[in-house]
């Protein structure tokens, strides 16, 4: 097997496993609920509180900014909703949401939610063909009419093609007008330096199984004078924006994870780049007409790499490949499993027939040459195949 | 063999890929999405594609150790079923879409995609008999589908398997059980399946707008009453007419011929539908046979068979001439000639 599909969900390290197992093999003996005041409360609390130190430190966040949640869609929810929500409450003219066109599907039907049931304006701001969001266009949609934004959403790096976007430079313009601004951080953290303080967000999504830690249990870091309406109403946990009891392992895989994934990211950085690097020249070589997308260089995660194969269909090439053992994505898929073309090559201007005809391959912590000499073993065959495979509407 | 086996998430194409499994071919799975707008639950013996189906699907693929696929192939069936149903109905036609789907999708675009993937055949939860290029009954004739599978070439039932023929629904129903299926007792489908409420006229109304026009009395030549669009009425009905003008005889009243042109529905007394000679268009022949020929004939899906001679009607199509009268033959859909349980041919009834 060649797992090729890391941006999706990359393996738990080994030691946030350990982590994780130690953590639930102490329930058997104390049930902690980490609001409760006895010792065993206690205790479950003590593992709570140095997590979130934990992760804060890695991030370069303060502790008392962490609000955990059950994934990077709760927390993208969270922000989006919940921003906005404070934001039109303090002001009823703040209605416009700009976010950028190449969003997750956790903030782009957030917003979409937000457009169709609360009066909120959507502003879908537009990207290059690289994918990249220039600061020009934020800066240009905001001056329109400044008095009526209530946030800013871009996210840190995109999911499909890896574009990485100028983050900065965007929270600072944001800023100048006085408007939060919230990233979607899911796919940077640990292939790319996060700094929340230097990056100036006022909010960012982060999610357990994208970097070696659980599945189900996310982040937002949250800055501590932005205001935030809940989702979730009960208990008051998490500085009342997010209530429920904590899931104490998860949390505490979670901090793990992103300790160590921050502390091997540099190194990281530099074998996965060079891994992909070769996974890309080897590509263009093996299929000629194979079409890159995305930001070359450091302005693109450097595990992924994404293809358009003219004249295929992205099923059927992932379809073969997997009967090869290979295991990639087509990038975007919906929940009944049926592959749409996406949202994020249309943005970046690709015609329908190459959106359907992409790939993602993504490499993650535990990849190796050996996946990619897999993959290409595969995939002229593959590619071939399933040029022949390709339906009518295609082959026109 | 490599097989593709499309799962409905029904109780038939769980089993028919079960049994291919169990023969030791190596079984891909797929559930194709024919709606480009899938509800999240199914309704009772209702609608198709939904979520609920997609995920029924998935977990006998699951339970298979099979790897499942699902193929949009929502933009074709909308083209060459959806579209092609109410063209023919607009026209005056009564189109079978479970037959143009078969034609079109299952056994034209599915298995093109899958021959050209290296699968050697489909294998679908159809009941009918399928050997050495033969296509015969079900035995269990009250599910037989072999009218419905009767439109493929030769060239498309090379590529297909059908394992469910020799079984009965109960059979497969306690094999699903037997298989641990959670679908082993789910209902069966009915009805058109892009049609999720039954309600075929309002579907046509909302795709073709109101065109009012008379209904005629057959007999006496006089208007008996106006409806909302011919497109509605099929021939042989008899619910759903407004008559305003009750019949001199007293009697019930079907629909004998609609007319799209002149929107003119024709209606009369029941014996006026008994015929005994049908002419059919674009012959289809399975098992060539020379003309003319004694054999048995079936006019509609589930519908009776009766004997007839078969010959040739001069401009490439066939006359049928019954034994027995079969009553509402209506136009658009298709007449399969059998002998005994193992089909001949088929041609579109004029
Ligand atoms: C950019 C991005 N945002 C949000 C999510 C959703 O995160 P989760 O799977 O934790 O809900 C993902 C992962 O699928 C993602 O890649």
């Amino acid at each position: 097997m060649a797992y090729l599909d890391h941006a999706a969900s990359t393996p738990m390290l080994a030691e946030a496993v350990a982590t994780v197992t130690a953590a639930l093999a102490a329930a058997l003996s104390a049930a902690g609920n980490a609001s409760s005041l006895h010792s065993a409360g206690r205790q479950a609390r003590r593992v709570v509180e140095e997590s979130r130190e934990q992760l804060a430190a890695a991030l370069g966040a303060r502790p008392s900014e962490i609000v955990f949640t059950g994934s990077g869609t709760e927390s993208d929810n969270l922000a989006v909703k919940g921003i906005w929500w404070a934001r039109h409450d303090a002001d009823p003219r703040r209605t416009r949401v700009l976010a950028s066109a190449v969003e997750h599907h956790a903030v782009l039907d957030a917003v979409e939610w937000l457009a169709g049931h609360e009066g909120a304006t959507v502003e879908w701001l537009e990207v290059d063909e690289q994918g990249r969001l220039h600061p020009d266009v934020l800066r240009e949609a905001i001056e329109r009419s400044p008095d009526d934004v209530a946030l800013v959403t871009v996210m840190w790096a995109n999911n499909e093609v890896g574009t990485v976007q100028p983050v900065r430079r965007l929270a600072d313009i944001a800023h100048e007008f006085g408007i939060p601004f919230h990233t979607d951080a899911v796919q940077a953290v640990g292939q790319l330096p996060v700094d929340v303080g230097a990056s100036g967000v006022d909010a960012l999504t982060l999610a357990g199984h994208k970097f070696g830690g659980p599945l189900g249990v996310g982040a937002l870091v949250l800055g501590r004078d932005v205001a935030c309406v809940p989702l979730l109403h009960g208990g008051g946990q998490e500085r009342d924006v997010r209530s429920g009891t904590l899931d104490t392992p998860a949390v505490a895989g979670l901090a793990l994870a992103a300790a160590l994934a921050v502390e091997r990211q540099p190194a990281l950085h530099a074998r996965l780049s060079g891994l992909r690097d070769d996974l890309v020249r080897r590509v263009q070589q093996a299929v000629p007409d194979a079409v890159l997308n995305g930001a070359p260089g450091r302005d693109r995660l450097p595990g992924n790499a994404h293809f358009s194969f003219p004249g295929c269909e992205g099923d059927s090439l992932l379809l073969l490949l997997d009967a090869r053992g290979v295991e990639v994505s087509t990038g975007s898929a919906c929940s009944a499993g049926v592959a749409r073309p996406s949202h994020v090559l249309l943005a970046m201007g690709a015609a329908e027939v190459a959106a359907r005809s992409s790939l993602r391959f993504s490499l993650g912590h535990s990849s190796t040459g050996a996946d990619v000499d897999a993959l290409l073993d595969a995939l002229p065959g593959v590619v071939e195949r399933a040029r022949r495979a390709a339906l009518p509407t295609l082959r026109r | 063999m490599r097989l593709l086996a499309a799962l409905s998430g029904g109780v038939d194409s769980a089993v028919a890929a079960a049994l291919a499994v169990e023969a030791g071919h190596d079984v891909t799975a797929v559930h194709l999405a024919l709606s480009a707008a899938p509800a999240t639950l199914r309704t009772g013996s209702r609608g198709c594609c939904s979520k609920e189906d997609a995920r029924d699907a998935s977990r006998v693929a699951d339970l298979l150790g099979i790897p499942f696929y699902v193929w949009d192939l929502a933009d074709r069936f909308r083209a060459d079923v959806v579209d092609d149903f109410v063209a023919e109905y607009a026209a005056g036609r009564t189109p079978n879409p479970c037959l143009r789907c078969n034609e079109k999708i299952k056994f034209a675009a599915v298995l093109d995609r899958a021959l050209a993937l290296g699968f050697d055949a489909v294998v679908t939860g159809h009941h009918a008999r399928l050997a050495g290029g033969e296509l015969r009954r079900s035995v269990d004739e009250a599910k037989d589908q072999s009218y419905v599978l009767a439109v493929l070439t030769p060239e498309q039932l090379a590529g297909t398997v059908l394992p469910l023929g020799g079984l009965t629904k109960a059979e497969v129903r306690t094999a699903a059980a037997a298989r641990g299926f959670g679908v082993a007792d789910k209902p069966d489908s009915h009805d058109i399946c892009f049609i999720a409420d039954g309600d075929t006229a309002g579907f046509l109304r909302d795709r073709l707008g109101p065109q009012p026009g008379p209904v005629v009395d057959a007999l006496t030549g006089a208007v008996v009453g106006g409806h909302e669009g011919a497109y509605a009425y099929t021939v042989g009905q008899r619910r759903g007419l407004a008559l305003t003008v009750p019949a001199a005889d007293g009697r019930p009243r079907y629909v004998l011929s609609v007319e799209p042109v002149s929107r003119t529905v024709t209606v009369g007394p029941g014996e006026a539908l008994d015929t005994t000679s049908v002419r059919a268009t674009a012959a289809l022949w399975l098992a060539p046979r020379a003309l003319p020929l004694a054999c048995e004939v079936q006019l509609r899906a589930h519908g009776a068979v009766h004997a007839c001679v078969a010959s040739k009607d001069g401009s490439g199509g066939w006359r049928l001439e019954l034994a027995t009268a079969a009553r509402g033959v209506a136009p658009g859909q298709a007449a399969v000639l059998y002998e005994g349980d193992r089909v001949l041919a088929s041609a579109t009834i004029a």
